[in-house]
């Protein structure tokens, strides 16, 4: 007996979709333009994310000699900062090792610009590479060893740097990008949610004369209500769909074409991502149109 | 129903004071001048409308208390029928009776049983696959019929069922709801068409200005339009 209902609501919802056609073809749009506006931004925020981990994991603070410094001035520092109950580990890192890493960050393009550079004109100061245990105490140790500067009269530090802007102002563009992408997948939301409400009045209008016979006859508010709430969803369904489609589509263009070239950016592989999106996206259509139909045919319901 | 008053919204007092019993089995010919309250007397029974005072039971239901989630299994008790037939145009005789059952969610065996043994009682099984729109109107009337009873109700209330149909035809109707009748169905019936109640003696109330000045067990049409 439900069983026999529920073909029913599925039949008179997707015939009505058809019957509406037009009316039907907008609110598929502004559904998948919203869900495509929200999936980027989703997409875009994980990788985000991912990235602001990544860097954190890899929060280092570089600590640079002056060029005239010491053998006994660089072990002297070293010990300081190996001392500090926060640091995990001290790198050293000498002028000839600090030119071949620049090498390799450089590539192919760079080795012209360093090739003046000999063993005796090395440019670069000697280094260290200090990691700490936790990241988030990596401001307070980066002041720590400057203050080595202070107690020493030799003042051997020439900098020290440390990646906290970076890891800020990707922690900013991901609230930004949360934020600003809420707001306007928000407001899409709403007018697609109105549209479907619009279409599903449409079907309501063209068929009054078969619910008030049904209403005459004792048919049930949420039997009534059935082919309605199937058509809505539906059509959010289909609109989820198509927006998974050309997102997905898109994205795997983006991943496998579009190399960035610097190491550090590295997008998500699609498939750690297509279940989280793909079902947020299909769960929020149904939302939207489900919602959608229930506004409209609720005013109707009220005898 | 008990001291029942209807005033709507624009202020007219359509029902000023009823109170009437119809019991069970019963004919009830609902007679008065256009304006006095009839409709609004059926549409009170049927809960389209619910009274601005007063108290109506249906069938042991408090219709004026009742919950909006148990007024479809009221109406379920309660056969309509109207002057325009209100058929669906494009469902056929048959579909159009099955729907009335559908949408109680009624098992499809029950259903395929059921309407064609409705539509034999109104005499029309042979054309159960015509289009409304291919039959006559004392046969759409029919049908109609078809749909009031289908469910079983225990009450058919009917505004004026034969106001569209020619005097032979509106005779074969009321045949057909004096044999309903005979079957243990209330049926209330509003009508202007004297000749009827005139000949098939039933009980009449008379409504005007929306209170009742006759009630006769046996009565006659008594105005002249």
């Amino acid at each position: 007996m439900i069983f026999n209902s529920l073909s029913r609501h599925v039949r008179e919802g997707s015939k009505s979709i058809f019957r509406n056609g037009w009316m039907s073809f907008a609110s598929i749009s502004t559904i998948v333009i919203s869900l495509f506006i929200l999936g980027v931004f989703m997409l875009l925020s994980l990788n985000v994310n991912e990235m602001t981990k990544q860097i954190d994991n890899k929060v280092q603070i570089r600590v640079y000699m002056k060029l005239d410094a010491t053998q006994e001035q660089k072990e002297l520092v070293a010990t300081d900062i190996g001392n500090m109950s926060e640091v995990s580990k001290v790198i050293p890192i000498s002028k000839e090792e600090g030119m071949k890493l620049l090498e390799k960050n450089l590539g192919e393009d760079g080795k012209e610009l360093l090739n003046g550079y000999t063993k005796d004109t090395n440019p670069l100061p000697d280094s260290f590479t200090v990691e700490v245990y936790d990241p988030a105490t990596i401001g307070i140790v980066a002041k720590k060893i400057s203050a080595i500067n202070d107690t020493n009269s030799a003042k051997p530090l020439w900098k020290v740097n440390y990646g906290k802007g970076t890891v800020d102002t990707l922690l900013k563009v991901t609230a930004t990008v949360r934020n600003f992408g809420l707001v306007i997948v928000a407001g899409l939301a709403v007018t697609a949610m109105f549209l479907i409400s619009n279409t599903i009045k449409v079907t309501i209008m063209a068929r009054q004369r078969e619910l008030s016979i049904m209403k005459l006859v004792g048919a049930t508010n949420s039997f009534i209500r059935g082919p309605f709430f199937v058509e809505g969803a539906l059509l959010g369904i289909v609109g989820s769909l198509i927006t998974v489609g050309l997102l997905f589509y898109g994205y795997q263009q983006l991943v496998t074409n579009f190399e960035l070239g610097l190491q550090m950016v590295k997008l998500i592989p699609l498939q750690d991502a297509w279940l989280l999106v793909g079902s947020t996206l299909v769960g929020l259509g149904i939302l939207i149109g489900a919602w959608g139909s229930t506004i409209s045919i609720r005013k109707f319901l009220k005898v | 129903m008990q001291d029942v008053w209807k005033t709507y919204q624009d202020g007219s007092h359509a029902l000023r004071g009823i109170s009437v019993q119809i019991d069970k089995d019963e004919f009830v010919y609902l007679v008065g001048p256009s304006g006095a309250g009839k409709s609004t007397f059926m549409k009170l029974i049927y809960r389209e409308e619910v009274p601005t005072k007063g108290q109506i039971f249906v069938s042991g239901f408090n219709i004026g208390k009742l919950k909006q989630r148990k007024i479809p299994f009221v109406r379920r008790n309660i056969g309509v029928v109207f002057q325009d037939f209100r058929l669906l145009p494009k469902l056929t005789a048959y579909e159009n009776v099955a729907f009335a059952m559908e949408v109680i969610e009624a098992p499809k065996k029950v259903i395929k049983r059921r309407v064609p043994e409705v539509l034999e009682l109104v005499g029309l099984k042979h054309k159960m696959g015509s289009l409304p729109a291919q039959l006559s109107g004392g046969e759409q009337q029919r049908i109609a019929i078809a749909r009031a009873i289908v469910n079983n109700p225990s009450v058919i209330v009917a505004d004026e069922p034969t106001g569209n149909l020619d005097p032979e035809t509106s005779w074969g109707i009321m045949k057909l709801l004096e044999e309903i009748n005979f079957r243990g169905t209330t049926i209330v019936m509003a009508t202007h068409n004297k000749d009827i109640v005139n000949s098939m003696r039933k009980r009449v109330i008379a409504i005007e200005q929306g209170l009742i000045v006759r009630d006769e067990a046996r009565g006659e049409y008594g105005y002249d339009f």
